[in-house]
């Protein structure tokens, strides 16, 4: 539950930001951390960016979701 | 990343040799233990050094007693209950918010969904089931001190928001003496900084190592935890380099304190931790869930036979449970452990090879 996603903001208008991830968008808030503004990468969790994340760690990251996203959808396959 | 792999082996290794007994190091993180099952991180590391599950999921050390008092709450007349996922199915001592099917209760992905049900339903009060860790717990502090100011009165929530240091301290001070150090959770860290377990590591003597979920990261971290064993010291290192700092984000911590302040509260499987839990401050008292319908959260014995509590201490693993496999599977859960998808239980039950039993 305390997995962050790294996403990019992509709007920013005050707190309110459009986040951007593995082609999806959600609305997401900056409010805990100010200095971001668009096109920073930060870690997305419960709903609001709570740090940075560099654009390696953040790719390392995504990959690694995809992953674990195929491998489920396969388990799924094998069980259901 | 294979040369990084092979020198954290050959340090677990030699960290075996060198202490010639079983090291015992335990996650604190959900994330991680759902990483270290996924990935067979534990089948590559020597026998003699293994891994522990401990407090680290919030779902799975919200006590029965906190649970208990949703169930109640959900059969308010006009209460919706908003609630992160994973909470529905966690079984109270009667029932669970799945199985009592009262039609009022919303899964939220984020506290602000739920203050935008108290704006949606006007004729209802939303109830906000508040767990989590320090990741968690500045978004319900935003979501009220926002209540606050738009004076939305139809709010309040349930604080079982924890933080993880005391809960190491007392895993440490009388539960377990087995923990040789902690693999500390990378996102919560991102929060509290890395400084927070100087305490830890200067009352226990126990290395403290911050890792991100991925795979690599968790090697990294046994291999800076393996280290340390081998030149016997015990330090606060982050292998998270790229996301974790030393203060943490100020921000958050600040946005916190100005809601909440520690006062004492329940774990399964703790017990009573002392400021362990997050209390809302005096001035934002309406917005809580106990003082608005005059109830409270009183400790509960379970009865069920769950070892959930025992799991959680890193005492006992999954299958030692009579119950696990049997009475408790992911589709029929008695604990919360079998539940949370990151709960040990859970990614026992998924990941381990069947018929393998514990050490």
């Amino acid at each position: 539950m305390c997995l962050a996603i790294p996403a990019r903001i992509v709007e920013l208008k005050g707190d309110i930001a459009i986040a951007e991830a593995m082609g999806n968008r959600w609305k997401i808030k900056t409010t805990l951390l100010p200095e971001a503004t668009v096109g920073t990468l930060v870690l997305v969790h419960a709903g609001f960016a709570i740090g940075l994340i560099d654009e390696e760690e953040a790719k390392e990251t995504w990959e690694l979701l995809a992953e674990i996203e195929a491998f489920n959808q396969s388990q799924d396959k094998i069980s259901g | 990343m294979l040369e990084r792999i092979h020198k954290a082996q050959i340090l677990m290794d030699k960290a075996c040799q060198s202490l010639a007994r079983q090291i015992n190091i335990m996650e604190v993180c959900g994330t991680h233990t759902v990483s270290i099952f996924r990935s067979g991180i534990a089948s590559t590391m020597p026998a003699r050094m293994k891994l522990l599950s401990g407090p680290g999921c919030p779902v799975c050390v919200t006590p029965l007693g906190y649970i208990n008092l949703v169930l109640e709450l959900a059969k308010k007349k006009n209460v919706l209950i908003a609630t992160y996922g994973d909470m529905v199915r966690v079984p109270g001592s009667n029932g669970s918010l799945e199985k009592q099917n009262n039609n009022n209760v919303r899964i939220v992905l984020s506290s602000e969904d739920a203050l935008q049900l108290a704006k949606d339903n006007p004729d209802k009060v939303i109830v906000f089931v508040a767990v989590g860790f320090e990741t968690t717990t500045p978004a319900t502090a935003v979501a009220v001190s926002e209540a606050d100011e738009l004076g939305i009165d139809n709010f309040c929530i349930l604080s079982g928001h924890k933080r993880v240091i005391p809960a190491m301290q007392a895993l440490l001070s009388d539960k377990n003496n087995r923990i040789d150090a902690f693999l500390c959770p990378g996102h919560v860290t991102v929060i509290i900084g890395s400084d927070a377990y100087h305490p830890i590591v200067s009352q226990f003597a126990k290395p403290c190592v911050v890792a991100g979920f991925e795979p690599m990261q968790i090697i990294q971290g046994l291999g800076e935890i393996s280290r340390q064993l081998i030149e016997q010291k015990a330090e606060v290192k982050s292998v998270y380099e790229a996301v974790v700092t030393q203060s943490g984000n100020t921000t958050a911590q600040k946005v916190i304190e100005s809601c909440f302040e520690p006062e004492d509260g329940y774990w399964r499987g703790l017990g009573k931790i002392e400021k362990s839990t997050y209390k809302l401050r005096p001035e934002y008292s309406r917005f809580d869930t106990c003082k608005r319908f005059g109830v409270e959260e009183k400790p509960v014995d379970d009865t069920s036979g769950c070892r959930c509590g025992e799991v959680l201490c890193g005492l006992i693993e999954p299958p030692q449970c009579a119950l696990f496999g049997k009475k408790c599977s992911p589709d029929t859960p008695v604990g919360p452990c079998m539940v949370s998808s990151e709960g040990a239980c859970a990614a026992w039950f998924k990941y381990r090879p069947k018929g393998k039993q514990a050490q």
